[in-house]
């Protein structure tokens, strides 16, 4: 197990170091004056050989690469001041250490993201589970056409009309907002109810659907059918033998699921108008600011490869094979 | 459609043995067997499901209006750039408070969708309009995703070994970027790939750019799958025969291997193409795709939001045109899978 924990360390970090480089060069090397794109219009000649200078666009290609990578992982000197350790430079309209602005605006994007996983995971599998055990019923009915419509809604469409009836129309629920866990508990669970019942329910009605049909994949396996046979009970077939065999396909769209719940949490942030990272995102993409951009891109990688190992270990638990090869 | 009562007649949507099925006919008709193509058998067991057929109607009726937007809005006489609230012919469009006079956010016999808020824009031609760029837009990124995603997975599969370990690898590596702020984060990039900062960028680079950031990262679901049917089907007998019989690998690709997973790729496209048209529409919303005065599906959305509390009804139709065209389009791909094969039945 630890020498599996490893072995997926090392690739994580590998497939960072890709990334890394990848972005650095698409971003620092496409455009044709980099300088002047930060800069953007009316740009004096002396701000645009400023700011060349601060960025270091004057050192070749490589040095500047090889300051930036190894800025993470000991920090790096600046004009403003010592950037400590994962240091992913400085940004250029605020003026703030990337790094900082990304820890600031990353509590809002976790919440939302692991708050929501855990609410589509328990409703949208306990649903599949309950339309295959009831296969064919009127429950399986209703409840697979609600995930075929639901899952067909948008964040950006729901959102509105959830906030609509709860919080203008009826007075039930305040807005959205954020509140730090640590600071309010309850202000933090009620202030992101709303989004985090939105987001999940598109994700809920997809699970629904795939959880239901490899139940009912697994339900028709040989093994089962023999477990049957023997006249055990539905419910110990069900739990012990279909489920326990589904779950290895569930857990690997899970895995490959991770991307979009990122994507669903930044969608989310902006239905409700909350400063996540995906606003970070987008007023650093806007305002040209590459060193930030760039900062929440490799960040956003490295949540989903964190939350992948997160899901390899899940795996290598649930399924033996994966352990011993 | 030949034969809806038959349909009803064979009760679940099912197929019926397609031996069966040809006793069947020849007993009604001719007395002569036909051969039956795979596509045709197909199509057979496609008809007789009416949820796809309906989807599929739906579907195409969404492509119909949205090439003939131009058509359609030269008839209703409304375009979606003028700013009718500030028309001598249409004085009370809005109120002090700049939203639409009248009930249902404006709808009339001249404003079918209702008016927009603020800037008393035509509603009904802004979402044709913005609907027209969003499929035709994601129609080019699925070819080409899914022609990427074809080839590459080919080449893992059909070659094996080295090969096929490294494009995984990078398979793996797009894999790993975090989709929708690699696209956020992009867009500006490849955008000065074409325009110069200083100037404004047309609308079609604009397109080009969405198109190229889309499909740098649409390919990889696709390559997975279509790698992993070649490698089983390249130990089949009738390739080895191909091989034996003395055919190029680029024959073998094509004439042997390729018709065989067509399906697999059919229904994964079906599947691309609406949720390209929904990251298309979240850059916009967000703020970093069409701007301003570009009709679009996505922006829509984020103008719905802006002014929810007072007009709720901007948003109604925009958003009850995605959720049906996203819900049909899955049917239709249910069911094209159905069709193609009956055994994995829902």
């Amino acid at each position: 197990m630890l020498q599996f924990l490893i072995r997926r360390l090392i690739g994580a970090v590998v497939i960072m170091f890709l990334i890394g480089a990848f972005t650095f060069f698409l971003f620092y090397t496409i455009p044709q004056d980099f300088a002047q794109l930060s800069c953007g219009k009316n740009c004096s000649p002396e701000n645009i050989a400023v700011i060349r200078e601060n960025l270091g666009l004057d050192k070749p290609i490589t040095t500047q690469f090889w300051e930036f990578m190894s800025g993470i992982v000991v920090g790096r000197d600046f004009a403003v001041g010592h950037c400590s350790a994962p240091c992913l430079g400085v940004s250029f309209n605020s003026g703030e250490f990337v790094w900082d602005s990304i820890v600031d605006s990353f509590p809002l994007t976790l919440s939302l993201t692991i708050g929501g996983l855990i609410i589509f995971l328990v409703f949208g599998l306990g649903t599949g589970l309950l339309a295959a055990w009831k296969r064919g019923t009127a429950v399986d009915k209703a409840v697979s056409g609600a995930s075929m419509v639901l899952s067909s809604f948008q964040i950006y469409f729901l959102g509105p009309i959830v906030v609509g009836i709860f919080v203008f129309s009826t007075g039930w629920m305040e807005s959205p907002k954020y509140v730090p866990f640590t600071e309010d508990p309850a202000g933090w669970f009620m202030g992101l109810l709303i989004p985090w019942a939105v987001m999940a329910t598109i994700f809920t009605a997809q699970y629904t659907r795939m959880a239901r049909s490899t139940m009912i994949e697994q339900l028709s396996e040989e093994h089962v059918r023999t477990a049957r046979a023997k006249g055990m009970k539905q419910r110990y077939v069900f739990f012990r033998y279909a489920w326990r065999g589904s779950l290895i396909p569930i857990v690997t769209i899970i895995g490959m699921d991770l991307s979009a719940l990122l994507s669903g949490a930044v969608v989310t942030e902006f239905t409700f108008d909350l400063a996540g990272l995906g606003r970070l995102a987008v007023e650093s993409s806007q305002g040209k600011d590459i060193p930030a951009t760039m900062g929440v891109m490799l960040f956003g990688a490295f949540f989903i490869l964190m939350l992948n190992i997160i899901v390899d270990i899940a795996y290598a638990y649930i399924d033996p094979r994966v352990r011993l090869s | 459609m030949t034969s809806p009562t038959k349909a009803e007649g064979s009760g679940s949507a099912v197929a019926l043995d397609p031996e069966l099925e040809t006793t069947a006919e020849v007993a009604k008709g001719e007395k002569k067997l036909e051969g039956r193509s795979p596509g045709q058998l197909m199509w057979q067991r496609f008809k007789r499901d009416r949820t796809g057929v309906v989807s599929a109607c739906v579907v195409i009726f969404f492509f119909l209006i949205a090439a003939l937007a131009p058509v359609i809005s030269k008839v209703y006489g409304k375009n979606p750039y003028t700013l009718y609230a500030q028309e001598p012919d249409f004085p009370f469009l809005l109120d002090d408070f700049a939203m639409p006079t009248g009930s249902f956010g404006g709808m009339s016999g001249d404003f079918w969708f209702g008016v927009e808020p603020k800037l008393g824009r035509d509603v009904f031609t802004m979402l044709l309009y913005g609907m027209r760029t969003s499929l035709y837009m994601a129609v080019v990124v699925t070819l080409a995703s899914v022609i990427t995603g074809v080839l590459i997975g080919m080449v893992g599969g059909y070659f094996g070994g080295r090969v096929d370990y490294w494009v995984g690898r990078i398979t793996d590596f797009f894999l790993g970027f975090p989709q929708q702020l690699f696209f956020i984060a992009f867009m500006p990039v490849v955008t000065a790939l074409f325009v110069d900062p200083r100037d404004e960028t047309p609308t079609y680079l604009r397109a080009l750019s969405i198109i190229l950031v889309m499909w740098f990262l649409g390919w990889m679901g696709l390559a997975r799958l279509v790698r992993s049917s070649v490698l089983s089907l390249r130990e089949r007998e009738f390739v080895e025969a191909a091989k034996v019989s003395g055919a190029s690998p680029w024959r073998i690709v094509r004439k042997e291997i390729l018709p065989n997973i067509v399906t697999p790729i059919l229904v994964q496209g079906t599947y691309i193409l609406p949720s390209t048209i929904l990251s298309i529409a979240f850059l916009s919303f967000v703020g970093v795709g069409f701007v301003e005065p570009t009709p679009d599906w996505g922006r829509m959305f984020a103008v719905g939001a802006d002014v929810y509390e007072e007009d709720p009804m901007f948003m109604f139709f925009p958003g009850v045109a995605m959720v049906v065209f996203v819900l049909c389009f899955n049917l239709l791909g249910d069911s094209v899978r159905d069709a193609f094969d009956p055994k994995t039945g829902r």
